[in-house]
């Protein structure tokens, strides 16, 4: 692509993007709004760099080889093929670059893996072809409710125009509030399906009869996208994950007004409740 | 090939036409057949992928519908992996190991002949499994449990060929295990041994660990599906990660499988083009041992986002990493065998360049997926799609053809076209890397494999991968030109078809005679 074209492409990204709260990446992974994901990003930033200096110097050595060391220019095979003191530098050398690499990465995975003293914990569970969301505890406990794809379907099918978010936009997108620990908890109903939120650096398989867990904290308000990532059937690619980050004021009135929703079915239908995921995800012997 | 085999073929009660295939024990007939059968599966798994492809050129859906496209990856995958890559491989190994070590044939002649047979009745199963109620397997290669549980029959008849082609590549590697260790020519110890030959033995070894793993694993599935037991389903006490665990036990040597012998073709190729001998034989050797052996320690890494404790990311992490010093040492022994050589670039030796430096971007790519937190961002998107294609395609095929370039002189008689050779690998680069390096970027920014309908911000690179697979697609067709060509004719070829090739192998006239090495040469 030539620098025009990626200029036009750059324009045609930000002016796609202009419903989102951020901008979307195109060569590079999405803008991180956690710190999980700033280390990540830098992370690969870093061994990006450190592969390219590897490219470098080791293609520019064969490059050299291939351009100047030819028959046609009537080079001389010299009889060299062994040389002990060069091979343990290629073989120690790279040991101690991949040991810089994995110093960041195990401060990270340990951090990943750090779920507790969450401020909210929500339960997602995967079903074919949808998400559910369950409030457990903290701010919220006990709003319920699940997640499809709200993309007509005439869009996918048909010529109808496609929208902003095509495919990347859900009826009820999970809330939670800027700022705070919220802590995943992950089960599926049916297959293993996973959950996605790459502006979060969050990815966890929802294993059916098993819990698994997650965590994140938002540091910016706003919309954020991500997919189902694990091959679960049919509508695989049509379970997208929507978050919307929200102030701790916002968050308290989407959690009133939900309360409130959930009283006025209550008492309209006390048995039904058509809005809401199972309490626990049943297993299908 | 006209020239001089009839009169050995059919000299004796050999039979001729249909039957003279059925019932070949010759390793060079049979090394034929592997390598058609794996040509035609190549060309089958294509077109599977041009369909993803011609489906994912625009957002929406307009070719195929989900669950079909969820079968065409899965089919896709399957049948280049098992059919493809791994049979070509093998004919490989069957045309050219005993001509490299001294042999008259393979060990085990008759076995190498059932070892062959067993794939077509496997191949027709596979994608037979098309047509049966409810389609083909659309679980993914991988046939994750509980979704390869929830398929129709088209997973049973998967399953079956799995089985059928697991004994096929057990016996082959049987067969060139007992070859290689037995019937070497009087003084050709192993450490003088073609590096082919030394990576062939170490990949025979890790089929024999890995394929009844394998085997094991879908077993388990299909008496899931229909004997009632629950070995992935947690309702009746089973795990749906075990599987993962077994299928990736067998996975991940399964990729050194696909790329050891692919080492061994570009260490034959680049020495005899570099016209010095290869730098550090002994520490290549070495290397690919180690590979193997780390190859049994890694498999989690493709299950970093399962959830495992901290503890096992950082050991599976670690041992990744690892891997890349070998590969490393590799990479390096062969730049340093072109350095001071005296280079010329024939098509064998262009395909072998082209494969260190594009295979060596797949291996940058596996070292940024090897740590842990990247892979939490980049596990099943498209960057592992490039990854992997980069090591595959790039790697295994690229090896393969390079391979029979160097050899189509001593299978055919003559020299493949220098002309279309090179325009066959060049429009492989660039379509290869027009189709790949662009899904680098679309993983990144976060798009899913396996889907069949993306959102819009991927549609330009989308779009770009496609034009570039029908690119990369129709440049294959130039090497059935290529090899058609040189079977009918073509500049004759000699015994050493390639200034300064050394080896056995170019000591026998070309193209070799049906029967070679009745008496075995002496190698001082």
């Amino acid at each position: 692509m030539g620098r025009a074209g990626r200029i036009a492409a750059l324009c045609l990204a930000s002016s796609v993007s202009l419903a989102h709260a951020e901008p979307h990446a195109r060569y590079n992974l999405q803008q991180p709004v956690t710190g999980i994901a700033e280390q990540i990003n830098d992370m690969h930033t870093l061994m990006l760099l450190i592969c390219l200096i590897i490219f470098v110097g080791v293609f520019g050595v064969m490059f050299w080889a291939v351009f100047n060391h030819r028959k046609s220019k009537g080079a001389v095979a010299a009889h060299f093929h062994e040389n002990t003191a060069v091979e343990i530098a290629w073989t120690i050398i790279p040991v101690l670059i991949l040991l810089g690499m994995a110093w960041p990465a195990t401060k990270t995975v340990i951090a990943m893996k750090d779920t507790s003293n969450p401020d909210l914990t929500v339960k997602a569970t995967g079903y074919q072809w949808k998400w559910g969301y369950d409030y457990l505890q903290g701010e919220g406990e006990g709003i319920r409710f699940l997640s499809a794809l709200s993309t007509p379907r005439e869009q996918i099918d048909g010529g109808a125009p496609k929208g902003d978010a095509y495919l990347l936009e859900v009826d009820n997108p999970l809330v939670v509030p800027v700022g705070k620990k919220i802590r995943v908890l992950l089960t599926a109903n049916d297959v293993i399906h996973s959950w996605w939120v790459p502006a979060f650096g969050v990815k966890q398989d929802a294993i059916p009869g098993f819990i698994r867990d997650t965590w994140f904290r938002a540091d910016k308000e706003g919309v954020y996208r991500g997919n189902c990532a694990e091959l679960c059937g049919r509508d695989h690619g049509f379970m997208p994950i929507v978050v919307q980050v929200l102030s701790a004021e916002k968050y308290a009135a989407w959690v009133a007004e939900q309360k409130a929703k959930a009283a006025a079915t209550a008492s309209a239908a006390p048995s039904a409740e058509p809005d809401s995921a199972p309490a626990t995800a049943p297993d299908k012997g | 090939m006209a020239a001089v085999t009839p009169d050995q073929l059919h000299g004796h009660h050999a039979p001729r036409g249909v039957m003279r295939w059925l019932t070949t024990t010759n390793h060079k007939d049979i090394g034929t057949m592997y390598m058609i059968f794996s040509f035609i599966m190549f060309l089958s798994g294509g077109v599977l992928a041009l369909t993803i492809r011609a489906e994912l050129f625009k957002p929406g859906l307009q070719v195929v519908q989900p669950e079909f496209f969820n079968q065409l990856t899965t089919m896709h995958g399957l049948i280049m992996v098992f059919g493809a890559i791994m049979p070509a491989f093998v004919g490989f190994a069957n045309w050219m190991i005993p001509l490299m070590i001294g042999a008259s044939d393979m060990a085990f002649a008759r076995m190498n002949n059932w070892s062959f047979w067993l794939l077509p009745p496997a191949a027709i199963l596979l994608i037979g499994s098309f047509f049966a109620p409810g389609g083909a397997t659309a679980a993914g290669w991988t046939l994750y449990a509980p979704l390869s549980v929830q398929m129709g029959m088209g997973m049973d008849l998967a399953i079956f060929a799995i089985h059928i082609m697991g004994v096929s590549s057990i016996m082959g590697a049987i067969n060139i295990v007992v070859t290689v260790l037995n019937m070497r020519a009087p003084g050709m110890t192993m450490m003088k041994m073609p590096l082919f030959c030394w990576t062939w033995l170490i990949t025979a070894y890790l089929l024999i660990a890995v394929m009844p793993v394998l085997a094991g694993a879908v077993t388990m599935i299909l008496a899931d599906r229909h004997f009632g037991t629950s070995f992935f389903n947690a309702a009746g006490g089973g795990d749906p990660v075990m599987y993962q665990h077994i299928f990736w036990f067998f996975g991940h040597p399964e990729v050194y499988i696909m790329i050891l012998p692919a080492f061994g073709i570009v260490s034959q190729i680049i020495p005899t083009f570099s016209r010095k001998p290869l730098f550090g034989y002994a520490s290549m050797v070495y290397a690919t041992a180690s590979i193997a052996i780390l190859s049994f320690a890694v498999w989690a890494h493709h299950m970093f986002a399962t959830g495992m404790p901290a503890a096992g990311q950082l050991f599976f992490m670690y041992a990744t990493m690892l891997i890349a010093v070998p590969t490393g040492v590799k990479v390096f022994n062969w730049i340093a065998t072109m350095w001071r050589g005296s280079l010329s670039f024939e098509p064998p030796m262009l395909w072998a360049t082209g494969f260190i430096f594009v295979f060596t971007m797949g291996g940058f790519t596996g070292l940024i997926c090897a740590i842990a937190p990247i892979d939490i961002q980049v596990q099943d998107t498209y960057y592992v799609v490039a990854h992997f294609h980069y090591v595959l395609v790039a790697g295994s095929l690229f090896a393969l053809f390079a391979g029979a370039y160097y050899w189509l002189p001593k299978w055919t008689g003559h020299m493949p076209s220098e002309f279309l050779g090179k325009l066959h690998f060049w429009c492989s680069l660039v379509f290869f890397n027009i189709t790949f390096f662009p899904m680098h970027f679309l993983g990144l920014a976060g798009m899913p494999r396996r889907i069949p309908d993306y959102a819009l911000q991927f549609a330009d690179f989308n779009a770009l991968a496609s034009v570039g697979a029908f690119g990369f697609g129709l440049s294959q067709l130039i090497f059935i030109v290529v090899v058609v060509k040189c079977i009918r004719g073509g500049e004759r070829a000699a015994a050493r078809s390639w200034e300064s090739a050394e080896g056995l192998e170019w000591t026998v006239p070309s193209p070799a005679p049906y029967h070679t090495f009745e008496e075995a040469p002496v190698v001082r």
